[in-house]
Order: structure tokens, then sequence, then C-alpha cells
């Protein structure tokens, strides 16, 4: 957190739900009275391109984009893209990636293949690496589209606002008629440590 | 129409990104001349780094070159409170205002604090020949008046607030505007800024004596050397391309690094770079079932160049497909098909590939250009009734408004005929075969001809689900990859893998939409379909 801003990167692949993740994000931010810019360029995102969005808020705020190597935390909604962003993570930030992994239809030209390892890589470099499995629990819970405020959960622990007005926030802009089961969620998520 | 619209009295806005300021440059070069009824902004939208574009020019130029108003935001409350500001001065001074955005501050959110709405009194079109007939006497008469109100603009821009002075360091002064005032905001806090809200006429006393304060100046600005070059041009030194790159958009760590190069900042200043991960690309794919791929499979079994146009079907250039050998601007394929044609060098034919939206926007007279000048191009309409790639927006052939009413629609197959195509014929691009047989008969027809399809987009208006879905039957697949060459997300390389180790097709049930073109090209019968 430099200059009091905090900086939180959130990616993955179009169509995972991570620009209503960055959204509620700002939203929380907003209603604490903070400064808070987003950007993200999504022109492509929902034909299966790399989504990255970035959210930043603090006492006030200018760049509306992270720079590399700023990002306090960095919230991955697909493991190989969390790996393709981990260079914009300050020293001592936090990776939080949901382990899902898709593979784009790329690979079948045989000239690139998904990534091995992904996991251990990220691990050996970010010390402070949450691995979930956030889509099982989603399913536990009932909808598999529950993943992103289970995710959103587990990133409230790593950055300081209250709970409170998360659950506001959510049950606020959830989808009609889900808001309980995705407050239940991000308590779900925010029970991982 | 924004024109009509303001010389008939109303406050009107046109928005649209930098290329399509192009199109509409025609209109904007007089419409300087003529000056507004009431306000009238024109949005353009800059697009540094392409991020969906087909260039990254810089449109600041405009302003300078229609001699009118350019003002640039920097934020979203900024977005806010200068347009208001640009109403006033387009009616105070009789001029459209270039309102420039950028990619970063039209797909950036931020804090608004909005006031209260303020309109004008306009009593509606006022007859005035002399002002609104651009003949040559008239527009003479007019281009003397624009030239006096660029020097009224200019003493404006002089005393304006939006051209505002944030003195601090001496050292370093920085003139800038946009999202580059951001940055360098961000990366020297403590320097002089001098920050341009308006971005033409440039307040040339103001850089001035704000140049004699500070002992560097440096000018911070995206894309071209717009406020450089007529800063130089003033004879006041300054520093600017020269650390920070007019290739595409700046960002904190390019401004950093200029600062840095410029020896304004200790090299300890940027964060030590990490280093990246090489993984996969994931470039933008036609969605599974998309009525785009069964044209393009089509095209590239029949061999030929095929001139594309602005949408989703671009994408077919990209692997696996690569079927899309153009693309330059909207409605340039049927030109670019009925060019090659003309040439006469090229023993392929040249088919055009263009979409139901952009052919309504900008085909159509390419189409009557075929035909009267006895042209033998084929043109094919992918029609899938919505303009998808940005974002499913309705359009002149879909019988609804962009407000969601219902309209009359535009007939494709009766306009093709209203400009003299005799040949016009319906493709279902699902059906390989008969799209194949089609084609073939089309191109090799001695006259104009369009063939339209029929299948709609499956994400707009809503996402199709189909009843059917496929899987692959391991034991049967050859691993021959055919299945893999039609670019198709909903089908991937399975961890079984044939003799010679190649991988063996499996489909992904969620994402199958059953259009069936994968069971189509496999010639092993491993595609099935899933019995419910």
């Amino acid at each position: 957190m430099k200059n009091g801003t905090t900086n939180v990167l959130i990616v993955g692949v179009g169509g995972q739900g991570v620009l209503l993740a960055s959204e509620m994000l700002c939203e929380v931010a907003k209603v604490l009275g903070l400064d808070t810019k987003k950007s993200e360029v999504h022109g492509m995102s929902q034909r299966g391109g790399v989504v990255t969005s970035h959210v930043r808020f603090g006492k006030k705020v200018y760049s509306p984009l992270i720079a590399e190597g700023e990002a306090d935390v960095i919230l991955g909604f697909e493991i190989a893209e969390a790996l393709r962003w981990v260079h914009y993570l300050r020293p001592g930030g936090t990776i939080i990636v949901n382990e899902q992994k898709i593979i784009p239809p790329i690979t079948t030209t045989g000239k690139f293949s998904y990534p091995e390892k992904v996991e251990e890589t990220i691990q050996k470099r970010v010390p402070k690496t949450t691995i979930i499995d956030a889509y099982s629990i989603a399913l536990k819970l009932g909808n598999a589209r529950l993943v992103n405020t289970i995710l959103l959960g587990v990133l409230s622990n790593a950055i300081d606002l209250e709970e409170e007005k998360w659950l506001q926030v959510i049950e606020r802009m959830a989808p009609k008629g889900t808001g309980e089961i995705n407050k239940k969620a991000f308590i779900e998520g925010r029970a991982i440590k | 129409m924004a024109v009509g619209a303001s010389y008939g009295g109303a406050r009107s806005l046109a928005a649209m990104k930098h290329v399509g300021v192009n199109v509409a440059a025609d209109p904007l070069m007089t419409l300087s001349y003529t000056g507004v009824g009431a306000g009238l902004i024109l949005v353009s939208a800059d697009d540094p780094s392409l991020h969906s574009s087909q260039n990254e020019q810089d449109n600041r130029y405009y302003g300078k070159f229609a001699s009118i108003p350019v003002l640039e935001p920097a934020d979203s409350q900024e977005s806010l409170d200068m347009m208001k500001d640009a109403f006033e001065m387009s009616e105070k001074f009789d001029t459209p205002v270039l309102f420039r955005m950028t990619t970063r501050i039209s797909h950036s959110k931020g804090l608004v604090k909005i006031g209260e709405r303020r309109t004008n009194k306009h009593a509606g079109f006022e007859k005035n020949i002399a002002k609104y007939v651009m003949v040559p006497s008239n527009a003479a008469v007019r281009h003397k008046i624009v030239i006096e109100r660029l020097e009224a603009l200019k003493a404006f821009a002089e005393t304006s607030p939006l051209n505002k002075v944030e003195m601090g360091d001496k050292k370093v002064g920085i003139v800038t505007g946009s999202a580059a005032y951001q940055y360098a905001k961000e990366v020297m806090p403590g320097a002089s800024f001098l920050k341009l809200g308006v971005g033409y006429p440039l307040p040339m006393k103001k850089i001035a004596d704000f140049a004699r304060q500070v002992e560097r100046l440096f000018v911070v600005e995206e894309l071209e050397p717009f406020y450089e070059e007529q800063i130089l041009a003033a004879g006041i030194p300054c520093e600017g391309k020269k650390w920070f790159s007019n290739f595409m958009e700046l960002n904190v760590e390019r401004v950093r690094d200029g600062f840095i190069a410029a020896g304004v900042l200790p090299k300890s200043a940027a964060p030590p770079k990490q280093t990246e991960e090489t993984v996969l690309p994931r470039p933008p794919v036609l969605c599974p079932g998309c009525p785009h791929r069964g044209v393009s499979m089509a095209l590239r079994k029949v061999g030929v160049v095929v001139t594309g146009d602005i949408g989703c079907y671009t994408l077919s250039a990209l692997p696996p497909l690569e079927t899309v050998d153009t693309c330059l601007c909207m409605g340039a394929s049927i030109s670019h098909a009925f060019g090659i044609e003309k040439a006469k060098k090229t023993k392929k034919k040249a088919v055009a590939m263009i979409g139901d939206s952009t052919f309504l926007h900008s085909g159509i007279t390419a189409l009557a250009n075929v035909v009267y000048n006895r042209g033998e191009t084929t043109t094919i309409i992918v029609d899938n009734r919505i303009t998808a790639m940005t974002g499913g927006q309705d359009h002149p052939g879909t019988s609804k408004t962009l407000m969601g009413e219902k309209t009359n629609a535009v007939d494709l197959e009766e306009i093709c005929r209203a400009v003299g195509v005799e040949h016009v014929r319906k493709i279902d691009p699902y059906d390989q075969e008969e799209t194949i047989k089609i084609l073939k008969e089309e191109i090799d027809r001695p006259a104009a001809s369009v063939i339209i399809t029929t299948r709609p987009c499956m994400l707009f208006p809503s996402k199709i689900k189909t009843e059917r879905i496929f899987r692959v039957a391991l034991e049967k697949c050859t691993a021959c990859g055919a299945c893999f060459r039609i670019g198709c997300p909903a089908i991937s390389a399975a961890e079984e893998k044939n003799e010679k180790g190649r991988p063996k097709a499996q489909i992904d049930p969620e994402l199958c939409t059953g259009c069936s073109l994968c069971f189509q090209v496999c010639s092993s019968e491993a595609i099935v379909e899933v019995e419910k």
C-alpha cells in the first residue's frame, strides 16, 4: 500500500465474472468514502480473451492503472492468468487464485501448450499465495455462479475494508433473488485463511 | 443528424471512436464554417495501444485541421464537468467542439459528483442562408469568421480555468493533459504542472509564462507530439517525445522511465523489474456455434481471396481458420474484392465478407459500384441479425431501435436487388455441403452476386442453446486434427493420444451448442451426438 493507495488487480478469462467482482470491490471502497478508480479493457472479453481489471482506492487516486510491481493483491479467476500477471505484484504482496484451468482453443494448433506446474511456479515466487477450489465450494453451495463472491470473500481478508459494507454491497449488487446465497458464499470465502 | 438537431435548436452530441471521425470528417470540416444552432459536441474516443482498433491516430489534429476547439478530460469527473463547459463554449463561439477521450478515460470508472442540469433556450431552426448554405460565395465569408473565431478561442484558452497551473518544485515543469496528466502526477507529485483542459488552441502565453518559471520544461502527452510541436514552433524550448514515446498508450511505468532517462528521477525510482512468466496467448476467438465459422470453413475449402470488413468475422483471420485476407475500414470488403477483380492479376477469385450492420453502415454504395461497373464480385453478407462485436447493438436490419422500440427493418435481399444485383441467394452456414456448393456456383458466375447467411448470433441478443450436443468417441478418433482446425472453443486436446503421440479431441458439453460443424468435418465418424 504505497502512499495510502491500495491496488488490486483482478484477472481471468472473458465470461468468468471478473468485471462484476471488480465492480463490487469498487462499490465497497466508494461506500467507505474512499477515492476509487478502476480501469479495464474488455472489447474482446466475451470471445474468450484475457480480462484484467485494475482497481485502486485510497485518499486520492491519480492513475487508473496499477503499475508493474505495485499491486498489493492479485485475484486470479484462472490459474494461468494469475501467472501471466504475477510480475504486477509488489514484493510482499498477496496472490489469491482460483485453481480452475481454462484451456484456450489455440492449444489445438500444437504451437502452444497450457503451462505446467502453474501452482508451484506461483507458490515459489509468492510466499503469500492462497490457491482455492472456488468451483467446488460453489457447487457445494448449490450454484456454480457463486465463484466470484467466494473469491471476493477470500480477497476481503487481504485488504482492509469492513465486512458489514461488503455484505451490504453484495446484497445490493447480486443478481435479483441471489442476495442471501451470495452473502453466504462471501462468508464461506472469508473463512478461508 | 447531430448537425441537423443542433441547427434545429437541440444541444447535440455525436460520439464515435477515432476512426469514426474519418468518416465524419467531410461534414466536420465545413460544419466548422457554418457553426452551430444549439451547442454541438463531437466526442472522439482515441485508442492509444489499439486495444480494439485498426490504428492509433491522434484526433487532436482534427481540431487544428478544422479550426475548432478541443477539450481533453483527464478522468470521469472532468468528463462530466467539461461537457458542460463544452456546450457553453460551442454556443458562445458558434463552433462545434471536439471532445477528445481516450480508451483509458472511457474505460475507467471513478467517483463523480453530479450537478444541476442546465439547458439552453432555443426557438428551433432559424432561416439564415448565409450561415447554413455553404455554396462558395457564402463559405468564403464564413471562412473569415472561422479565422476570427480561432483568435477569440485563443484568448479564451489563455484565461480559461480548464488550463490549470499547479506550481510545485520549479526544477521541473510539466505541460500535460488527458490520462497522461494522471500518470505524470503519480510519478512526479512534487513537480510544477500546467494541466491543459483545452487541448486546442493552446494558451501559448500561459505556457510561455509557465516555461519561464521552471528550469526544465517537459511535455507529457499520449500519441503524437501535438502540444510539443506547437510549443516548439512558438519558440519555447521543451522536451517531450524524446522521453515519452508516441507509440502506444502511456502509463506510470513509461512516464517514470522517461523521467529517469531524462535524468530527472534517479534509477532507484523504479521498483526492481520482475520477470514475466511466459504464458500461452489467449487470442479472442469466434464463439462456439458462431455462424461465421461455417462461412470461413467453406471459403477455406473453396480457396479464394477473402476481403474482410469490421466485425467478429475478422477473427477468422487468426489461426487456425486464417481465412480473412484483408481488413482496412468499415465497408472496404466489397470494394477490395472488386478492385482485386479489376486488377486482373490474381488467379484466385476475391470474395467479400461483410456483416449485416457493416453492410448497412457502409457497404451498400460499394455494392452499387460493383453492379454499375459491370463487376462479377461475389459478396457474402454474414447476417447474424445483430452488431455482435461491439456488444450486441440493434441496427436498421433488426426491427428494433437502440432504445428497444419496434421499427421497420431493412430487407437485405431487397436492398441487394434494388442496387441491381440479380443473383441473391441465402445459405445456412451450418450446412457445409450446401454452403460450399452455392459458394462455388456464385463465385463462378460471370455476374455480381450476393449470398446472405441465415443463422443468428449465438451470443446476442440472448445466448442460444440448441437441444443437441456432440461428444467425441475416443475409440474412433484418429487424432487427425480436422476438428481442431475449425477453431471452436468447445473443442480441445484430450489426454489420450494416437500411436504417433498426437492428441485426440474432446468436446466440452458446457460449451457445445450443437452447430454440428465439427461433426461434418470428421471423416472417421468419431464425433457423435449425445443421446438424451
